[in-house]
C-alpha cells in the first residue's frame, strides 16, 4: 500500500513524513520520529504511559492515528524542559520521589501539564480526576499526586501555563 | 498490517463503502476500534472516517438538544448547556479516553462500559441512523435491542433528547477503582415529583444486561409512590426483575444484583 503523507508540529517543530496508513501516534512518535519519551505500555488506551498532549488536551497515543492528528500541535515530555532546565513538573515529580521504574512517569507528566495548562489552581480531586487514566505500579499515586499538588500551588504554575503555549 | 484509512463526507457514500467492505469499520474515538486492530484482530483491514461540522456539534433548541455522534466526552463535561450530564460525561475513563470518546462510540461500547448510552437511555433518545436504506430515527430503546442486527453499513449519526427539568435528573455510577474505573454498575433516573409523590419516572441501569436497560418494572412501583424511605425500599425490592448482569473482572452476576438496591436506594432518597 502507498504511504501517505502527515504533516503536524511536534514539541515546536514542523513534521512532515510519509508513513503507512492506519499508523498510530505512538508509533509515528516513536519509530518515526525517534521520540521514545512516550511509552508503549499496555497498547490498548487503558494505562496512560502513552499520554501525549495533541491541540492542548491530553490523548492516548497508542489508540490515536496519526491521520487523525494531521496540523495538529503534539506535545510530549520530550519538550517539556527546555534550555537543559527540568520543566517544574519534572522536577517535582524528582522532589517528591515520585519516580520509581519510571515507566508511568511520561503519562503522569503529560496528563499533569494538561490540567495545570487548563487550570493552575487545582486542589487535589482534581488532579486525582486529571491522572485517572494513568495506572502506576510503583509509587502508591501519593507521591505523584503531592507532586503536582506542589506545582499548582507555587509561582512555578504560572510559568508552567505561560510555557504551555508551543 | 497496514489498515486502510478512507474519509468521507456524505454519510450515505461511508454507508455504501462499509456495506461493501466486511473489513471496513467506522472510527469514533478510537478506544474500541483501534484497541481491537492493537489486540491483533486481523478482520479490520479499513478504518473509515466520517468528516463533518455536524458531526460534532451541540444544538439545543428549547428543551430540545442534538448531539452529533462524534461528541466526545470532554465537550459535553465543558458544556453549559448540558451540564446536568457532565457528571456522566466525567465517569466515563480518564481525561485522554474523554477527548476521545464519542456519543456515537458509546452507544456501541459493551457491557459494563457504554455508562453515556445509560444515561440517553433514561432521557428517551431518539438515534439518527444512515443505511443503505437511507436515513430513519430509532428510538433508544429498540436501537440497544437490536444493536447486533443493524444492517451492514448503518451509521449513527446523531441522538436528541429532551432536557429533563433541573432537579429531576440522578445518575451514579460505582466502581472499584476510583475514581473512573469501569462500571459495577450505573443508574441513570428522570424522576418528576409532585407534592412529595412521583409523577413520572424513568430508570435505566448499566452493566445490569448485555446493553442499558430500562427498569420497567422498579419505574411502575416508583409511580405514585410516596418518598418516604419504606415506600422507596417497596419499589426498589422490584429492581432486580429487569436485570441479567454478567460476571466478569469488575464484578460477579451474585454482587451486581445485591447492590444493585442498595445504590438505588441511596440514589432516590437524596
Amino acid at each position: 500500500m502507498k504511504k501517505v503523507p502527515v504533516q503536524m508540529t511536534v514539541n515546536g517543530e514542523e513534521r512532515a513524513e510519509f508513513v503507512d496508513s492506519g499508523t498510530t501516534l505512538l508509533k509515528f512518535l516513536r519509530d518515526k520520529i525517534g521520540d521514545l519519551t512516550p511509552k508503549a505500555g499496555c497498547l490498548q488506551g487503558t494505562c496512560g504511559t502513552c499520554t501525549v498532549l495533541v491541540d492542548g488536551e491530553p490523548r492516548l497515543a497508542c489508540i490515536t492515528l496519526v491521520e487523525d492528528c494531521r496540523d495538529g500541535t503534539i506535545e510530549t515530555i520530550a519538550g517539556l524542559s527546555a534550555d537543559g532546565k527540568l520543566h517544574p513538573l519534572q522536577q517535582a515529580l524528582l522532589d517528591h520521589f515520585a519516580a520509581q521504574c519510571g515507566f508511568c512517569t511520561p503519562g503522569m507528566l503529560m496528563a499533569a501539564k494538561a490540567l495545570l495548562d487548563a487550570n493552575p489552581h487545582p486542589d487535589r480531586a482534581d488532579v486525582e480526576d486529571a491522572l485517572s487514566g494513568n495506572i502506576c505500579r510503583c509509587t502508591g499515586y501519593e507521591p505523584i499526586i503531592r507532586a503536582v499538588l506542589s506545582v499548582s500551588s507555587s509561582d512555578a504554575c504560572r510559568d508552567t501555563a505561560e510555557r504551555g503555549a508551543v | 498490517m497496514t489498515i486502510a484509512y478512507q474519509t468521507f463526507s456524505d454519510p450515505q457514500a461511508a454507508s455504501r463503502f462499509l456495506a461493501e467492505r466486511r473489513e471496513a469499520r467506522l472510527l469514533g474515538g478510537g478506544t474500541i476500534l483501534v484497541r481491537r486492530v492493537n489486540e491483533g484482530d486481523i478482520s479490520i483491514g479499513t478504518y473509515v472516517r466520517l468528516l463533518g461540522p455536524e458531526l460534532r456539534q451541540i444544538d439545543v433548541a428549547d428543551d430540545m438538544v442534538r448531539l452529533g455522534a462524534g461528541v466526545t466526552m470532554s465537550t459535553i463535561a465543558k458544556a453549559p448547556a448540558l451540564a446536568f450530564l457532565a457528571p456522566v460525561a466525567r465517569s466515563i475513563g480518564g481525561p485522554a479516553v474523554r477527548s476521545a470518546a464519542t456519543v456515537g462510540g458509546n452507544l456501541f461500547a459493551r457491557s459494563p462500559h457504554g455508562d453515556f448510552g445509560v444515561a440517553l437511555l433514561v432521557l428517551d433518545a431518539v438515534v439518527s441512523l444512515e443505511s443503505l436504506e437511507g436515513f430513519r430515527e430509532l428510538d433508544l430503546q429498540t436501537f440497544f435491542k437490536s444493536r447486533t442486527q443493524l444492517a451492514r453499513g448503518s451509521i449513527v449519526t446523531a441522538v436528541r433528547f429532551r432536557r429533563p427539568m433541573p432537579d429531576d435528573f440522578r445518575f451514579v455510577k460505582i466502581s472499584r477503582v476510583k475514581p473512573n474505573g469501569a462500571a459495577v454498575l450505573s443508574i441513570a433516573a428522570v424522576v418528576s415529583r409532585t407534592e412529595g409523590r412521583v409523577s413520572a419516572a424513568r430508570v435505566a441501569f448499566g452493566a445490569m444486561a448485555k446493553t442499558p436497560v430500562r427498569a420497567h418494572a422498579l419505574e411502575a412501583a416508583l409511580t405514585g409512590a410516596a418518598l418516604t424511605p419504606h415506600e422507596i425500599e417497596r419499589a426498589v425490592a422490584s429492581a432486580v426483575l429487569d436485570t441479567s448482569p454478567s460476571s466478569d473482572a469488575i464484578a460477579s452476576e451474585w454482587y451486581r444484583k445485591a447492590v444493585l438496591p442498595v445504590h438505588l436506594r441511596r440514589l432516590l432518597w437524596t
